[in-house]
């Protein structure tokens, strides 16, 4: 049951998936936290993290890492959480196979004609919209802490948030590297 | 089967070596692809990824399927796909099992800790980026603000606003914008 429910998921991503992983990051972080209740709002940003630390497509790295940790937080483990894997990667490429072989050759046509444009006019700030969207949705206490809660982390994170922000788009330091800078100044003041 | 090993292989490299996804990977597959094993010419290269943007799903998994499927059909999709979504779906099936084990050893939460405020400034500042390049102006900066104050104050799924984004766009096009 856990399968389908998760290749139904995963599929709907691939299909409405348009922008690539940036758009995906809305729509996953809908079906899975909001919706499914698969993971917080926390794990969803560890999932994030890491994968923008490792290699490949942000949209493929989450749905192999949300199909094994749904399996596993259903409480089955090994192979079965493996399954979880593939089932969740394999729906979020389906549509992509389907939709490039079957109209690759028809929408080569199409790509430039005024009705796909027009569609394209309403499609592109959307998609700004949806990124927008899950930036303030991951601005919450589980990933920053709140004043009431521990003030100190609160501060740390904010000023982690503003550095990393400042840090890649003003002075285009590798996010990567940035990430690196944010663990270990995780390890030492937030241990 | 030597030219569906190369697809594979190729493919494959393409997914172990690009981070950070997307678009900064364009000028390692035009070197393999176009360059190195001569699959398609520039020009054509063009068009795929004009079309690659435009469908829904991972950007470099529509480009193998594309390029798979103009050397041998549907088989030689389907294989350069697996190629570039093989390497991420390994490597990060090991982090799960690892990550499973030591989310609750300190270190490791403190370290994510740190790192969680910096990926959400990773996924603010893209907003910024993709913004210019949708040329978002004082006209249309009603569907971004719109569409996302709906997502996150009202909790609407992202793909109505999509769905709608789609209508919209072509109900302008068609009948409003000749009336203009």
């Amino acid at each position: 049951m856990i399968y389908i429910q998760l290749f139904i998921t995963f599929l709907e991503i691939g299909i409405f998936g348009f922008g690539g992983g940036y758009a995906m990051v809305s729509l996953i972080q809908s079906q899975v936290v909001t919706h499914h209740h698969w993971m917080t709002m926390g794990e969803f940003t560890d999932v994030i993290a890491i994968s923008q630390m490792t290699p490949g497509p942000v949209g493929i790295n989450s749905a192999t890492y949300c199909g094994y940790t749904v399996v596993h937080n259903a409480g089955y483990n090994g192979i079965m959480a493996i399954l979880g894997s593939a089932t969740a990667t394999f729906a979020l490429i389906l549509p992509s196979l389907i939709l490039m072989i079957f109209i690759s050759k028809m929408f080569m046509k199409y790509i430039h004609t005024a009705t796909v444009q027009y569609i394209f006019m309403g499609l592109r700030p959307a998609i700004v919209g949806l990124l927008g969207a899950a930036a303030l949705l991951l601005m919450n206490a589980e990933n920053f802490s709140s004043p009431k809660i521990n003030p100190w982390q609160f501060y740390i994170s904010i000023f982690l948030f503003l550095a990393t922000f400042i840090g890649t788009k003003i002075l285009k330091i590798n996010p990567i590297r940035m990430m690196f800078y944010c663990a270990l100044a995780g390890l030492l003041l937030l241990y | 089967m030597g030219l569906y090993w190369t697809l594979f292989k190729t493919f494959f490299k393409i997914g172990v070596v690009t981070f950070g996804g997307g678009y900064a990977m364009i000028p390692m597959i035009e070197e393999e692809v176009v360059h190195k094993n001569q699959w398609i010419n520039k020009d054509r290269f063009v068009d795929l990824l004009a079309i690659a943007q435009s469908c829904p799903g991972a950007f470099a998994v529509n480009i193998s399927i594309f390029i798979g499927y103009a050397l041998r059909k549907s088989k030689g999709g389907v294989i350069a796909a697996l190629g570039c979504a093989l390497p991420s779906f390994i490597i990060i099936l090991l982090i799960a099992m690892f990550f499973h084990q030591f989310e609750d050893n300190r270190i490791v939460a403190a370290i994510f800790r740190g790192i969680r405020p910096a990926v959400v400034a990773l996924i603010a500042v893209p907003t910024f980026e993709l913004a210019k390049s949708a040329k978002i102006n004082l006209t249309n900066c009603w569907i971004p603000i719109g569409g996302g104050l709906l997502i996150w104050l009202l909790g609407v799924n992202p793909i109505y606003i999509i769905i709608a984004a789609g209508i919209g766009g072509f109900i302008y096009g068609k009948f409003i914008k000749p009336t203009e």
